[in-house]
């Protein structure tokens, strides 16, 4: 009698095991696209690319802004141009999980990728594998600058770090002590952001910025190292967080009666997730661009670069649908626009 | 003995399961470009599996493995960047693998402290050391006879790190299930008390576990850091947890004495076969971790179920307990 349950439980545990298996292939709605793609007779883009738009990480509101279809980001511009669109990477923001990614999207044939890297070299003999085989290689948000076709740059580095000191100053009315909170030690873009900020710091002799922290673009992190700067300096009169994720979770450490007011905080924030911290005056200002249509320019431009239409060399312009027409600058980058600025006055007009 | 042999024949099946259920998913699966990549992804951590194993089967864990490959990756990127030669990095890194494990093993062994808690403290200790050398920066100019080994193939579709985890799995294997130091292993993993009267000398012996251990975990540091052309402080961050899955799935006791290498071998198999498979056909990545989580719970599920059952059916009024 024991027996039979022992062996009814063991057949049924095994039967538990095999049901991720079974789930595996269940989930497989990848249909047989046309390998290369195929000329399409009125536009001269080709159609039918199979492309891989490789965030840092899924589940990051930031990149599903830039990614998805419903916000227009990179899917809804490879729809409109007729491709075969997907979006796939690991589920944490390091190279071990992004990368296992790319190399599945190199098995599933891809003709380009839109990758925002989350190490600016740790990627590179995976992308450099790809571009020899004759994959497009276009890196948005953050790049990986010795191997890939083309940069996509949401704004200008300079003009990131440079207005962000600029906004904080006038909160703080130019003196005081300020931090940062960061995403990745070892990201590009923010590492880039912080040094033109010290360079614009020099402007104002009165702040000093006495701590840099990395929260790993984790909200748990990002909120034990605000915590643990405002008690480290007491005095502390602002912090920059040039990262979506720190920005939101500096902002609700800050969000109470013992800061608020007290301690500026700007940086790089979604609309969405500053608007109450916009209401309730913790944040007076702070900058972004538009994800959706930094997404929507890559994909444009690794469609474009996939066709032959453009190589990267600067002076090429092409036309990114509804966002108008663009140039290709130096070093084989394309800008998206200034940085714009969130305030009390013009956050209700957004939905991101 | 009995039971443990069809632990392994079920995972022999699974295997197969992910082969053919992959293969019909997805046309991309079974191709040598594939398997390549599937090596690549998985080599360190298959690697760092085997002092694991060895470990678990003696009664103890290493939760340190993981920051030992950072701590190696960062030490790396620290000498080269000053100009050291590639040899006396390596020996560098080789002796602070064996310094790193003796730690763990002494703090072990000697003051008896549990192993659980030592390398907890040591996973902190070892990633704030590399946090410590290389800071917020990024170290990459390797040279390329190194990389290639990150993107080249030795013969057909093998990579570098399969070649050394086969020829290391051998020699562990050998080591564990053939040779009277393997046997103390388990003695002492079974009970620490019958293995001491025997004379097996337990402290030695686990110590010299966490040295390979360490050392082990270096060498998976060096394949990381020129698979990636980057040295950073948290490379391989939370691949321990990785690695305590793969033993456990491959039917080690989590209390020591019981597990075979030729399970961890299916195990590797059977987790990086799933989560490629998984990759492929499209599956929702966010959900992934529910997937390796439930076969994780699974494999310290079953191996017990026997015993809880009876344990259960003998508590139940009016049913007789099991004459075992």
């Amino acid at each position: 009698m024991n027996e039979r349950i022992i062996m009814k439980l063991r057949r049924a545990a095994w039967l538990a095991l095999a049901i991720p298996v079974a789930l595996a292939a269940c989930s497989s709605s990848s249909s047989p696209a046309a390998s290369g793609g195929s000329t399409t007779s009125g536009g001269s883009l080709k159609s039918s690319l199979k492309v891989f738009v490789i965030p840092k990480q899924l589940g990051n509101p930031y990149f599903t802004t830039s990614d998805s279809a419903n916000s227009g980001g990179a899917l809804a511009a490879l729809s409109t141009l007729g491709e075969s669109g997907s979006e796939t990477s690991g589920t944490s923001a390091t190279p071990s999980s992004q990368i296992p990614a790319i190399q599945a999207a190199i098995s599933k044939g891809a003709n380009a990728l839109v990758v925002s890297a989350s190490d600016p070299t740790a990627l590179c003999p995976t992308l450099t594998s790809a571009m020899r085989r004759g994959i497009t290689v276009v890196t948005y948000d953050s790049d990986a600058p010795t191997c890939r076709d083309l940069f996509v740059n949401q704004a200008s580095s300079q003009a990131i770090g440079t207005s962000e000191v600029d906004l904080l100053a006038q909160q703080i009315h130019d003196s005081g002590q300020i931090a940062i909170v960061s995403a990745a030690a070892s990201a590009t873009n923010q590492n880039t952001w912080i040094g033109y900020m010290r360079t614009e710091l020099a402007k104002y002799p009165k702040m000093k910025l006495v701590s840099v922290v990395y929260g790993n673009d984790d909200p748990t992190t990002s909120t034990q190292v605000t915590q643990g700067l405002l008690e480290q300096y007491p005095d502390l009169k602002g912090i920059i967080s040039p990262t979506t994720v720190g920005v939101a979770a500096a902002a609700a450490v800050l969000d109470s009666p013992k800061y608020r007011g007290k301690v500026a905080l700007t940086g790089l924030g979604t609309p969405d997730e500053m608007k109450k911290f916009v209401a309730d005056g913790t944040v007076k200002s702070f900058e972004l661009w538009n994800p959706a249509d930094l997404g929507y320019l890559a994909a444009y431009a690794a469609v474009e670069y996939a066709s032959g239409k453009i190589n990267g060399s600067a002076g090429q312009s092409f036309t990114a649908g509804k966002l108008g027409s663009f140039t290709v600058g130096a070093d084989k980058t394309i800008l998206l626009g200034p940085p714009f600025v969130f305030t009390a006055a013009n956050i209700g007009k957004f939905n991101f | 003995m009995n039971r443990l042999l069809r632990w392994e024949t079920g995972l022999a099946v699974v295997v197969v399961l992910i082969v053919v259920i992959g293969s019909a998913a997805s046309p991309d699966f079974l191709t040598g470009n594939n398997l390549f990549s599937l090596g690549l992804s998985n080599g360190e951590i298959a690697i760092m599996t085997l002092p694991m194993t060895l470990i678990v089967i003696s009664g103890e864990i290493d939760l340190s493995v993981a920051s030992i490959l950072g701590m190696a990756s960062a030490l790396l990127g620290y000498l080269w960047s000053r100009h050291w030669p590639m040899p006396a990095i390596f020996a560098a890194i080789a002796a602070v693998g064996l310094a790193a494990g003796a730690i763990n093993g002494l703090l072990v062994t000697r003051l008896r402290l549990p192993s659980l808690a030592v390398t907890i403290g040591t996973l902190a200790l070892y990633r704030g050391i590399a946090t410590i050398l290389l800071g917020p920066s990024t170290v990459s100019n390797f040279p390329t006879a190194y990389t290639n080994l990150g993107v080249n193939a030795v013969l057909g579709n093998v990579t570098y790190s399969t070649v050394i985890f086969i020829v290391l799995a051998v020699i562990f294997g050998v080591v564990l299930h053939a040779t009277p130091f393997g046997r103390s292993i388990y003695a002492m993993g079974a009970s620490v008390e019958a293995a001491q009267f025997a004379g097996i000398r337990v402290k030695r012996i686990k110590t010299i576990l966490f040295m390979v251990s360490g050392l082990i975990c270096s060498l998976a540091g060096v394949l990381w850091t020129f698979r990636l052309d980057t040295a950073v402080q948290n490379n391989g961050l939370g691949l321990e947890l990785d690695v305590v899955a793969i033993v456990l799935l491959a039917g080690v006791s989590i209390f020591g004495g019981k597990g075979s290498l030729i399970g961890v071998v299916l195990a590797i198999l059977a987790f990086a076969g799933i989560q490629n498979a998984l990759l492929l056909t499209n599956f929702n990545q966010e959900a992934t971790g529910i997937v390796t989580g439930a076969l994780l719970l699974a494999s310290v599920f079953l191996p017990n179920a026997g015993r809880w059952l009876s344990r259960w059916s003998s508590r139940v009024p009016g049913h007789r307990a099991p004459s075992l």
